[in-house]
């Protein structure tokens, strides 16, 4: 059987399970006594371990079956849960998603085997053994020694635990005055028949009726009845020297057949029988799964947006025919009733499809908690992740490409921002830092907020580091706006030098997240407060693909400047723009607004026809934030509906244009990036 | 013609006086001159992008690439569209119009005309018929502004 056509479905579902289980064993950290949460844990253990299992990566199966036995240990209370072991699963977690990943690049888990962790659950598991040991101060260690069994015990104990039954090892050691031994051992036997049913004996049960043993013999049994209760009824019986019951799940004195080892994941259960051949046949032509492409990008939908979505394809067939129709006793008037009507179903089959590509910020977020948590744990900071509006949805292709910008400032703000638990109570803040991510919609376009309550950034260490640097003049040192200041820190010079660090931090980096966000359409803003923290604002716009767009005229070119960038467009008199420090500006509503000129900005040479009275000038007003700037353009065309295009890898970075559209007649309009003229 | 050829085969096209050659492999079309939008701030060799069915391509005057100075086009001006790897680039040029098949031995190397302003990007000299034809190196000429990047 191919099992190539569920490699999607493998890698969609395996990875929300590993979401699920590091939100869960984050709680856990913090809530140890919750067991809800172990059992949890287990059960996406267990999932995965069938999945994986199905798929033939044995890899990932084996590590989660050593998890499995491990919580199971938790779960029976025998173990208590830890910090350690709480590592230990944080560990395999991280492992599991590595796996996952790799068959996501690569179609298969890959050769590397996971067990240091899997020598890691075992020591935890061994460990309860030795405390055990010690509490039963027993000299029977020796029985420690691995018992080797086959798949049929194997199976018989998985069955009996599905069952809900406990199975134990038995050993027991006869005095050495016993004079009947098997006679001895037969009693020992029928007691243990009495309440139990022995699935294994060492020697076999005939070797001890025939009293070919030596003074110790072991048993495997599944039982309903606890431990204490089997070792009282065997220590009642006379010349007994010890009696020793260990749990099978807590332990692995087991020792399975290699080959059972590997398989086990398709034995345990029946209906798996039929698949494991498919899967070792699938092993076997490996090489060839190897070269699978990377698989495609999914994305989850509602069947409601699917079926709005289909509703509008047919309303759209509706259209189409009633265009038909108009061919043979068309009016004007009919024909621009059924184009208005054709452009409303167009609109709502953009959003409908928009809505389809939504995902969930969450998606992002989910990853943060544990981030923080690590970061925290490695700078000794006490940090508590505050997260809001997770459902907040942006396009799928914005979400893929926000996270790293997102782990940049969270980073910043962990690594530089917070201060040491011992300063913050110096300071007189609440030992216990905060770091807020935030998302929220905002008109057309999506809000993330990353804030913390730090120390906040030191703008005249900047302003002094960027003078020293040569980043800004003296003059402009002793002039420069607190604003401007901190735009210094989105300096592509600043962010590669070692200076930065020495500063506060702030800046590593923050060029690429910079960049990465404008490339995505959006901008970011930092407010701060020296002493108080500091907030970073990024501003996304809901999609990527369409946006609306007026197209202006600038001479004889046309231009398309985004229509969630645009305040207002007015007129204004030539004869008030001044001339402020060979800046032009222009009095506008009793604010000073920045004046520029798009056939400055553009280049262009020849003069526009203007029929417009000689002193009156169109200004588009775009704002970025809360800043505006007046753009001068010579003729308006209108509003429009864009598809954004990319002026391709060969032309990256032209000042002031984000990319092209293709126009109704075939020729190609810039698209203004309005960012660029703040 | 059979396979083996296309590997010595080149798209020929004229600027100023000289004939060029582009192995075939890159060219993906040639095109008439139709409307080319300006690009501001973009390069001056590179006069602007134009709309081929659909796709947004940058076009780059050979000629001004060159150094050379730059014309009006006339009726014969041909768009060369090449794609190398990912990208998709026009070369407008003053004409082009055949295909030339030039033997290996038949290339002298460029080392000789080092001191030309077009050396960097020349990757031989092609004779055909006791023509001469110059063979461009492609990825030089993309490459070079893509690193400056």
């Amino acid at each position: 059987m191919d099992m190539s056509q569920y490699l999607d479905i493998f890698i969609e579902e395996s990875k929300e399970h590993l979401q699920n289980m590091n939100q869960i064993l984050l709680q856990l950290e913090n809530d140890h006594a919750n067991t809800g949460m172990i059992n949890e844990i287990f059960r996406v253990a267990h999932t995965i371990k069938g999945m994986a299992g199905t798929m033939g990566y044995t890899h990932t199966a084996h590590l989660t079956h050593e998890m499995e036995n491990a919580l199971q240990l938790v779960r029976s209370g025998e173990i208590e849960i830890n910090s350690e072991i709480i590592d230990v699963l944080f560990q395999c977690f991280d492992k599991l998603e590595k796996y996952v990943e790799a068959v996501e690049s690569n179609g298969n888990e890959g050769n590397e085997d996971s067990e240091e962790l899997i020598e890691l659950i075992k020591k935890i598991i061994l460990k309860k053994d030795t405390e055990k040991n010690v509490q039963e101060s027993s000299d029977f260690s020796k029985n420690q020694t691995k018992l080797k069994v086959d798949s049929h015990v194997e199976n018989a104990v998985k069955r009996a635990w599905e069952k809900e039954y406990n199975a134990y090892l038995i050993s027991v050691e006869l005095s050495t005055k016993c004079m009947l031994k098997a006679a001895r051992a037969y009693i020992v036997i029928n007691e243990l028949e009495s309440i139990a049913e022995i699935i294994y004996s060492s020697p076999s049960i005939e070797d001890i009726e025939d009293e070919k043993f030596d003074l110790e013999f072991q048993f495997i049994v599944g039982t309903k009845a606890d431990d204490k209760v089997i070792k009282s009824k065997l220590k009642n019986i006379m010349e007994i020297e010890t009696v020793l019951v260990d749990d099978l799940r807590e332990n692995n004195i087991l020792e399975f057949d290699k080959i059972n080892e590997d398989t086990f994941a398709f034995e345990e259960k029946s209906d798996y029988d039929d698949r494991s051949t498919s899967v070792e046949k699938n092993e076997s032509n490996s090489d060839e799964k190897a070269r699978k492409p990377k698989v495609g990008k999914t994305v989850r939908v509602d069947i409601e947006r699917l079926d709005n979505l289909m509703n509008l394809v047919s309303e759209l067939i509706i259209i189409k025919t009633r265009l038909e129709d108009l061919d043979s006793d068309g009016t004007n008037s009919n024909m621009h009733e059924a184009t208005e009507y054709l452009e409303r179903i167009t609109t709502s089959l953009h959003d409908a499809v928009m809505k389809v590509r939504m995902v969930p910020v969450e998606r992002v977020f989910n990853r943060f908690p544990r981030m923080v948590r690590d970061m925290a744990k490695e700078l000794g900071k006490d940090i508590t992740l505050k997260m809001r509006g997770q459902d907040t949805e942006l396009d799928r292709t914005v979400i893929d490409e926000i996270g790293d910008p997102l782990i940049h400032l969270i980073r910043n703000s962990i690594d530089h921002g917070i201060e040491l638990p011992s300063i913050r109570e110096k300071l007189g803040k609440d030992k216990d830092a905060t770091v807020e991510l935030i998302a929220y919609s905002d008109g057309n376009s999506v809000v993330i907020e990353v804030a913390d309550d730090g120390a906040g950034i030191d703008l005249d260490v900047i302003k002094k580091k960027a003078f020293e640097k040569g980043t800004i003049t003296s003059e402009e040192y002793q002039a420069i706006s607190d604003d401007d200041a901190i735009k210094l820190l989105f300096n592509a010079g600043f962010s590669t030098a070692k200076v930065v660090t020495d500063l506060s931090g702030r800046g590593v980096g923050l060029d690429v997240v910079r960049t990465k966000i404008e490339s995505l359409g959006g901008n970011i803003e930092i407010n701060t407060s020296l002493g108080k923290g500091s907030k970073f604002v990024i501003r996304l716009p809901l999609t990527l693909a369409i946006i609306q767009a007026l197209l202006v005229k600038v001479s004889s070119e046309r231009y398309a400047i985004p229509l969630n960038s645009i305040k207002e467009i007015t007129t204004i008199c030539e004869s008030r723009i001044r001339q402020i420090q060979g800046n032009e500006v222009v009095l506008y509503r009793n604010e000073t607004l920045p004046i520029k000129r798009m056939t400055e900005i553009f280049n262009v040479k020849e003069k526009a026809d203007n029929n417009r009275k000689e002193d009156e000038t169109l200004v588009v007003i775009v704002k970025k934030g809360n800043k505006t700037v007046g753009i001068i353009v010579d003729d308006l065309i209108g509003q429009q509906e864009v598809v954004i295009k990319s002026l391709g890898k060969y032309l990256v970075n032209v000042d002031a244009i984000a990319g092209a559209t293709i126009l109704g007649n075939g020729s190609i309009a810039l698209i203004v990036d309005t960012n660029s003229f703040f | 013609m059979n396979n083996s050829d296309a590997a010595n085969q080149y798209v020929v096209f004229k600027l100023r006086e000289e004939y060029y050659g582009i192995p075939i492999s890159y060219v993906k079309t040639l095109e008439k001159v139709t409307d080319i939008t300006r690009v501001p701030n973009a390069e001056e060799y590179v006069i602007g992008v134009m709309n081929l069915r659909g796709e947004v391509v940058p076009i780059i005057d050979l000629r001004l690439r060159f150094g050379f100075e730059a014309n009006e086009k006339s009726e014969d001006a041909r768009t060369i569209v090449l794609t190398l790897d990912d990208l998709v680039i026009g070369l407008s040029v003053d004409s082009s119009s055949e295909v030339l098949t030039i033997e290996d031995e038949d290339i002298d190397s460029a080392a000789k005309f080092i001191n030309s302003f077009e050396d960097d990007y020349i990757k031989g000299i092609g004779k055909v018929d006791g023509r001469m034809i110059i063979l461009i190196d492609i990825h030089k000429l993309v490459n070079n502004k893509l690193e400056a990047n």
